[in-house]
This record gives C-alpha cells, sequence and structure tokens, in this order.
C-alpha cells in the first residue's frame, strides 16, 4: 500500500481503516510468531556436549539450579515455589550439607516465557554445571526445558501437579498425576451422588488432557458429562457460560480453568445467585494464594482438590509451616504454604537423600537411589515409585474458609500409588497407549 | 423463553462495558487519527482507583467502607485516568500527529510501561474489591432469568455516561468545537478554534470514560496489571465496525457485538464465538468498509 505514490498523501494523513485492521492482526500474531521463532532457535544446540556426568561439585560446595518465572505473569506462583527450595537447601546445609559438602543454590529466571526456559536450563548444566535443577511450573515450561535435560542427561525435579501421560528418564515429578489428584476427585463426588457434571477450562492441554480423563472415568462409572466448556485464557466475561449452566441439570462444576479467568468466573457465579450451597464446584487450580487473591468471601465454600493444604495436621507440618513462614517474611512477605510450595521443598530433601545415599551427585547412581525412597512429608509419608520416578501421595478434597484456607473434608486412607498413564484403570486403555515403550 | 432473556441481558450488559471503553478510542481515532494503544491500561487504572479507594476508606469506615469506597471511586477513577491521558497526549501523542505506525508503537510501549508500574506498585498477584452491600444480588424476573444488580448498575451508568457525552457534543460550545475539529481540523483552526486544547481534552474525556469502566469492571472480574489487554482487542473491533469517530455508530457496533457474542457463545463455545465475531466485522467491513455510520469527511 504504501508504495503506491497514490496513497502516500492520503496515507499520511488519514490511517487507513484496513492496515488498523492489519496492523491489530499483526500485533495481536506477533507475540506467537517471536515465540516460534525463539523456540526454533533455541533448539539448536540440544545435542551439543552431553555433561553426563557428576558435575557441579568443585571444592567445598555443591551447586544446584533452581529454575523458576521470577518476572512475568506466573511469578506469582513460582516466587512462592522458589523460596520452598531455597529453604530446603537453607535446612540441609544446616545439618551438614550434602557429602559433607554445603549446596550453593544458582538461581534462574525463566520470565514466565518458555524458550527462556530452554535456555536458561542449558545455562544452568553446561556453564554452571549444576548436580540438579529444581524448577518449573506450567506444563508448557516442563515440556520446553524436557528435551534439553534429557540430551544433555541432566536432572529436573518437577514440583506442580500436571496432566499425566509423561515419564521421562531424567525428570522426577513430586507433585500430583492425573490419578492422584482427578481421578480420585471424581470418584469423590461420585460417592457424594453427584452424576451430571459441567466441565469449564481454560482453552489448553492441561484442561483439555484432564477433562479427556474425567470423560473416560465417568463414561465408566456411571457419570454424565452433560457439557465441556473452554474459554480462553484471560477470558473475564462468564454470564453466558452461567446461563449455559444455569439452564443445564448439572450437579456439579469441574473446574480447570486457569490464573485471571477464576477471578471472573467466581464473582460472576455469586452475582448470579449461585452460591456454593447451590451447586458444587471442584477447581484443581486454586490452592491458598490463589484463594486469598480472587476473595475468600467469593471463595468461601467451593471445593478443590489437592495432596497438601496449610491446615494439614501431620508433625511435620507443624513445623513446616511456621519455618515457611518466617522463611518468607524475611523476604518481604508472609505467605502461605500450598501444594505446589510443599511439593517443591519434598523434592529438594529427597534429591539430598539420594545423592547421600548413593554417595555421589553422579546423575545415573542418583537416580538408582531414588527408586523406594521415603521421606516424611508435611503432607504425610511419600516413596517413590520404583520405576516411573514419580512418588506416592495422599489425595486430599478441601472446602475453602473466608480467611481463604482450605479445611480437609475428605482423604484417602494412605498415599496412593502414581500410575500417569492410567494403566492400572480398566477405563485408561487409550491413555496408556500413549506410554512410549 | 428466559434462556434468550438473560442471554439478550447478557449480550447489552457486555455491550455497554464495551460502548464505555470504545468511546474513548473513537474519538482518539476520528479526532486525531491516533491509534491509542494505552487506551486499556486506563481501564486498569480505573480498577486500581476502586481498589485504592477501598484500602483507603477501611481504616477510618470500617466493614461498611466498600458501600462508600466505590460512589467515591467512580469519580476519582474518571478524573485520574483523564489526568493521565490529558498528561499521555501532552508529552507524548501530540508530537507524533500524523504519524500513525509510530503512534501506535509509541502508545504500545507506554501500555508496557503503565503495566510494569503497576506491577511494580501493586503487586503482581490481582487484588480484590468487596462488592458494596447495596449492589449485591440481583432481581430473579422469572425462573431462570436474573438480573444481577451490579450489571444493571453498570448498565445505567453507561447510559448516563453516553447521555453526558452527547449533551457535551451537542450543546456546549466546548462540544461544538470538539465537533468542527473531527470534521475539518484546518478550516477549524483557521476559524480560530484552538485545537490543540481540544485534543487535550477530548483525549481526556475518552481515557476518563475508560477510567469508569475500568471501575465498574473491578467488580466484575480480576484486578491486576494486565486487565485492559483483555478488552482492548473487543474495543478496538467495535470503534471499527461502528465507523470511526462516529459515537451513534459505536453504540450500535457495541451492541451488536456484544448481543453477538452472548448468542454465539450460548450455541456454540466461548473460543469459537469470538473467531466467529471477527469473521463476521471482517465479512462486514468488506460489504461496508466505513463501518456502520461512514464519515462524512470534507477533503
Amino acid at each position: 500500500m504504501t508504495s503506491d505514490p497514490k496513497n502516500n498523501y492520503w496515507l499520511r494523513r488519514r490511517f487507513g481503516r484496513r492496515t488498523i485492521v492489519k496492523a491489530g492482526a499483526a500485533l495481536a500474531i506477533s507475540p506467537a510468531i517471536a515465540s516460534i521463532a525463539a523456540a526454533c532457535g533455541g533448539d539448536d544446540d540440544d545435542t551439543a556436549p552431553a555433561s553426563g556426568g557428576s558435575g557441579g561439585s568443585s571444592g567445598d560446595t555443591i551447586r544446584v539450579g533452581i529454575l523458576h518465572s521470577l518476572s512475568g505473569t506466573m511469578a506469582v506462583s513460582e516466587v512462592a515455589v522458589r523460596d520452598a527450595d531455597l529453604m530446603a537447601i537453607e535446612e540441609i546445609n544446616a545439618a551438614g550439607g550434602v557429602l559433607g559438602k554445603k549446596l550453593e543454590p544458582r538461581v534462574e529466571d525463566g520470565a514466565s516465557d518458555w524458550p527462556t526456559f530452554a535456555e536458561k536450563a542449558k545455562k544452568l548444566i553446561q556453564s554452571d554445571k549444576v548436580a540438579v535443577t529444581f524448577g518449573c511450573w506450567t506444563s508448557a515450561s516442563r515440556k520446553a526445558v524436557l528435551p534439553v535435560f534429557e540430551s544433555n542427561k541432566a536432572l529436573l525435579y518437577y514440583p506442580v501437579q500436571y496432566e499425566g501421560l509423561e515419564s521421562s528418564p531424567y525428570i522426577f515429578y513430586t507433585g500430583a498425576t492425573t490419578n492422584q489428584q482427578i481421578v480420585p476427585s471424581v470418584e469423590y463426588l461420585l460417592q457424594e451422588g453427584k452424576k451430571n457434571f459441567f466441565l469449564v477450562g481454560s482453552d489448553y492441554v492441561f484442561p483439555r488432557t484432564a477433562n479427556k480423563i474425567i470423560k473416560a472415568q465417568l463414561g465408566a462409572s456411571g457419570g454424565k458429562v452433560i457439557a465441556e466448556e473452554y474459554t480462553p485464557l484471560g477470558h473475564t466475561e462468564y454470564a453466558t457460560l452461567i446461563a449455559k449452566i444455569k439452564s443445564s441439570n448439572a450437579d456439579v462444576i469441574y473446574n480447570t480453568l486457569n490464573g485471571d479467568s477464576n477471578v471472573a468466573f467466581f464473582k460472576q457465579l455469586r452475582d448470579a445467585g449461585i452460591k456454593a450451597s447451590d451447586l458444587t464446584t471442584m477447581s484443581v487450580s486454586i490452592a491458598e494464594e490463589e484463594a486469598a487473591a480472587i476473595g475468600g468471601d467469593v471463595m468461601e465454600g467451593h471445593l478443590v482438590a489437592w495432596n497438601y493444604f496449610q491446615t494439614v495436621k501431620t508433625p511435620e507440618n507443624e513445623k513446616f509451616v511456621p519455618a515457611y513462614h518466617a522463611f518468607t517474611e524475611k523476604s518481604g512477605k508472609k505467605r502461605p504454604t500450598s501444594d505446589p510450595v510443599e511439593a517443591a521443598y519434598i523434592s529438594v530433601h529427597l534429591w539430598a537423600m539420594a545423592a547421600n545415599k548413593a554417595g555421589t551427585t553422579d546423575v545415573e547412581k542418583v537416580k538408582e537411589a531414588m527408586a523406594n525412597l521415603e521421606f516424611a512429608a508435611p503432607e504425610g509419608p511419600v516413596k517413590v515409585h520404583p520405576t516411573n520416578h514419580h512418588i506416592s501421595k495422599t489425595v486430599r478434597i478441601g472446602r475453602i474458609r473466608r480467611d481463604a484456607l482450605i479445611d480437609e473434608i475428605w482423604a484417602t486412607p494412605g498415599p496412593v500409588e502414581p500410575d500417569p498413564y492410567l494403566e492400572t484403570y480398566s477405563w485408561g486403555a487409550e491413555f496408556a497407549k500413549e506410554k512410549k515403550s | 423463553m428466559d434462556i434468550w432473556l438473560q442471554q439478550l441481558f447478557n449480550g447489552i450488559s457486555l455491550g455497554s462495558i464495551l460502548l464505555l471503553v470504545a468511546i474513548g478510542l473513537a474519538f482518539s481515532f476520528g479526532l486525531m487519527n491516533v491509534i491509542n494503544m494505552a487506551h486499556g491500561e486506563m481501564i486498569m487504572i480505573g480498577a486500581y482507583c476502586a481498589y485504592l479507594a477501598q484500602q483507603l476508606l477501611e481504616g477510618p469506615l470500617g466493614a461498611s467502607a466498600p458501600d462508600v469506597s466505590f460512589l467515591l471511586a467512580l469519580p476519582a477513577a474518571f478524573a485520574i485516568a483523564g489526568l493521565v491521558g490529558m498528561g499521555l497526549e501532552v508529552t507524548l501523542i501530540r508530537r507524533l500527529y500524523g504519524r500513525p505506525l509510530d503512534t501506535l508503537l509509541a502508545t504500545w510501549g507506554v501500555s508496557l510501561v503503565l503495566q510494569q508500574l503497576a506491577r511494580s506498585i501493586f503487586g503482581a498477584p490481582n487484588v480484590q474489591v468487596t462488592t458494596p452491600s447495596w449492589l449485591q444480588g440481583g432481581i430473579a424476573v422469572t425462573g431462570s432469568f436474573t438480573m444481577p444488580y451490579i450489571r444493571l448498575f453498570i448498565i445505567a451508568m453507561v447510559l448516563a455516561a453516553i447521555a453526558l457525552v452527547w449533551l457535551y457534543l451537542v450543546r456546549t460550545a466546548a462540544g461544538r468545537r470538539t465537533r468542527a475539529t473531527m470534521q475539518n481540523r484546518e478550516v477549524a483552526a483557521a476559524l480560530g478554534v484552538r485545537t490543540p486544547r481540544v485534543d487535550m481534552l477530548t483525549f481526556g474525556l475518552g481515557s476518563g470514560l475508560a477510567g469508569l469502566a475500568g471501575c465498574a469492571l473491578a467488580l466484575l472480574g480480576p484486578i491486576g496489571p494486565s486487565l485492559g489487554t483483555y478488552y482492548i482487542v473487543d474495543s478496538f473491533l467495535v470503534v471499527i465496525l461502528g465507523g470511526i469517530g462516529q459515537v451513534v455508530g459505536t453504540a450500535i457496533a457495541a451492541l451488536a457485538i456484544g448481543g453477538a457474542n452472548a448468542l454465539l457463545e450460548f450455541q456454540l463455545s466461548a473460543s469459537v464465538a469470538k473467531v466467529l465475531v471477527f469473521a463476521l466485522v471482517i465479512a462486514f467491513l468488506q460489504w461496508r468498509p466505513a463501518g456502520i455510520i461512514a464519515r462524512r469527511a470534507a477533503r
């Protein structure tokens, strides 16, 4: 358009509408293009020299990596997890360290950007030569760093509940897989006589995979999915969706929305006159901190499924909660503990125990030593699975209180064995297929 | 039947919010040919005003603070967002007139700066306001048709704001000067209208209305640094569909897009509805490139 001389004068004076539309469209897609380009660029030297060895021990310290988003949209959640990592490292150092050496944390910022995560992971492994890395929150960031850790034969500990169907030889998963959060929570709802499920989720991989699993499970156990709705990430207008919920005969809303959408959804649900006592909702992405940010008055009475709440009553948790409060208070803001915080704390301790048991920080030896390792965690005892790199966890259903803490109302009698590919479920055949032999 | 009434109501509610946001954009487009990407951040400023008002009054008033603070926050949000808008016009946009692509990039930069500023001041997590007790609940008209008080209040507020803007444009001397500048800047200037002053005031007015919208949105959704970005794209769509610089066209377009969103989303799903609305607007613009109401430009 600009090359046409006849148009130039006009263009200078009036910015054409079509140009505006195009410019708008270009702006809208430019981040996508940038991230694709960056992802392609970032793949170049994944196959570069494999450190593979025992890296990280130099002199009197052992370097360990921490890789979380300290800026950008995910910073809210991930800073809390970083603090849990640092607190666990402090505890381990106070108790004499690993193999007689102190741990020296190297913290990197993934900046809520997946290609950045891959780059920083490479830096930690190749130039800092860390013995192990603790990090990531979103599945997207984990998928971005997975090839880096696998090709460098380096270890990652991942602390957040996720959609399962993964079992990398170089990742240990200390958050729940689906059979330790979603599957039992659906069983609980069925026991409570809820048959008609209304699935609401943000439009990306975790909610879609989670809902696929829920549909398979309900199909086999007599429940029914009466609607499955996805909204774009960042969606804030829920009046229509709520009208759909009202005109349906749903017994329960199963909520896998993420981020800001939850605020709008629960506020507008209340404005529409639907209280937690009228219609049960079950959420899997709302922990203590998120509930506080939405508002205890809005969230009061709604249900959530996790493995740990701040209010859990175990002797370990009685020490863990005040310790974490004190630790975070030092850096300015006292934070509540939450499931991912606790899982991150577990991950650091498990690695330290495994390294001590193996007598080395060598990746392959530590992996061997991890099998069947047991730890008395704040959530109760956990045990590393001999082969699939997940840990057994107690599953809990909780009800949110007005002060945004969560009361446990149901729990499994003991830890549930991890089954990331749902192989032990009769209805899980279609997911077990996804397992790489 | 109920459900269609409900959706009609939801569509009007969504449309009214879009209208309040879009009217300021329509001004800056129509008057100055400026694409103001920082307009969304005026919404954010308005929302944080609601939050601040409640925080400030919590001390002296205690539990009844939300009831009073929201009413005080509305004029405060209008004034503060308006002042920020005027500041933006005087310091930056004025210097870039006639360079539309530069203003687009510059205001986008301003938008990022304002977002980061909010993150530094208020922190990255969302903050929350308590809904005033007089806006909690709603009128149950029939079985499943409920009109929440919040949404009724927002619709009424938008109607009042638009009526005042219309009165300003049609009945006051300043409004006449604004319309004259919109229609033909050179002739207006030749006749003695101080166009820079008109630009500044109009830009401030548009920003103030966005701040008002933000104050209302604080009751419906999250208050966070990126709040503005959720509404800016739809608002641009409204402006383009309505016809650049056309208040009536903008109003019709806002209701059309709000209604189309609500009806399509009910029939299909939120993601598909968004795509369809986009496609419909593009198809419409192929048919009528100037939008619903074409501007009769004297050139």
